[in-house]
């Protein structure tokens, strides 16, 4: 297109496409019984108490999977793109200081917290990583340095640990005759919460690197 | 018309407004907060549908769906926002450039 459509085009879109919308909304049956009842009655053998992590982690295992595989693939790509921009001073006043080491212990309890009542009421893998990626960010901004030769191996296996972890318990699994991601009851609880364990880790250190917005200076091969 | 809908409704409304900004304006930030908002839409629309049930719990499995697809979100628009950075750092301005000097 060699200019820019003019308003009446765009307006004449915009209300069809809102009015194909609302209509297809507004021509759901009002009330549906949905998956909900399925789910309730198999939550016993889910491992979990949580209909919502028993859907993520168990019936839809498959779906979680590929995102936590997202998720890496943006890292990747984010490193690929990019290094890491050259840290400013200036932030770090001692206020900030102070609150951050205050503060990010609590957040890590936090984290494990919503991770254990992931499996009976609110909470799981997702909403613990965005806690541990908002303690990261704080440290960030606090103006820490990365350890040192944590931005090498060890930053990388946490990256990818949800996912490895992830598909080693899925393969695994599928020598005891079941099919892939299938966990046996009697060890799904379990299962579950080491999934959820490194899955959390791995979300906490994609969020908060993409927030550094590049692949660290130092963790080029062989450093 | 229960209240279900009025949240889904609101949903369309947000992914109209923010397709709007989408086509409309040319900084790229401007774009991906408007593929966001777009997102955020979807989820309100998803989130509310699955509130129909005849029970008091809402349906999991949509519920799941969003959780699932807000990561999806946050780990696209870091990705978006590099690449916008790399842009602005070829060219010296965050859009892209008009179609008809290529």
């Amino acid at each position: 297109m060699s200019r820019a459509p003019s308003r009446a085009v765009l307006w004449l879109l915009l209300l069809t496409l809102g009015g194909g919308l609302g209509w297809a909304v507004l021509s759901l049956p009002p009330v549906a019984q949905g998956l909900g009842e399925q789910v309730r009655q198999h939550l016993q053998v889910s491992g979990v108490e949580s209909p919502v992590t028993a859907v993520l982690l168990n019936f839809r295992g498959y779906d979680t999977l590929l995102e936590i595989a997202v998720l890496a693939l943006a890292t990747v790509a984010i490193w690929s793109v990019a290094t890491m921009p050259r840290r400013r001073r200036g932030l770090a006043g001692p206020v900030l200081v102070f609150f951050v080491q205050v503060l990010v212990p609590f957040m890590v309890l936090l984290a494990g917290y919503l991770l254990w009542s992931g499996s009976h009421a609110e909470g799981g893998a997702f909403q613990a990583g965005v806690v541990l990626a908002a303690a990261a960010l704080l440290v960030i901004l606090a103006g820490a340095p990365l350890p040192a030769g944590a931005g090498g191996w060890p930053l990388r296996v946490g990256l990818m640990l949800g996912l490895l972890v992830f598909l080693g318990v899925g393969v695994l699994v599928t020598t005891t005759g079941r099919n892939f991601l299938e966990l046996p009851p009697a060890w799904a609880g379990g299962l579950i919460l080491m999934i959820e364990a490194a899955a959390a880790i791995s979300i906490g250190a994609s969020l908060a690197l993409a927030f550094r917005g590049g692949r660290p200076r130092n963790a080029r091969a062989g450093s | 018309m229960t209240v279900a809908f009025l949240y889904a409704l609101s949903g369309v409304a947000l992914f109209v407004l923010a397709f709007h900004a989408l086509v409309s304006r040319r900084h790229l930030l401007h774009k991906i907060m408007s593929v966001n908002v777009m997102g955020s839409g979807v989820f309100l629309i998803i989130g509310a549908l699955a509130r129909r049930t005849p029970t008091a719990d809402p349906d999991p499995v949509p519920l799941a769906l969003v959780i699932t697809g807000i990561v999806v979100a946050v780990a696209a628009t870091a990705l978006g926002i590099v690449i916008m950075l790399r842009v602005q750092a070829a060219t010296g301005r965050p859009e892209l450039p008009p179609a008809d000097r290529n």
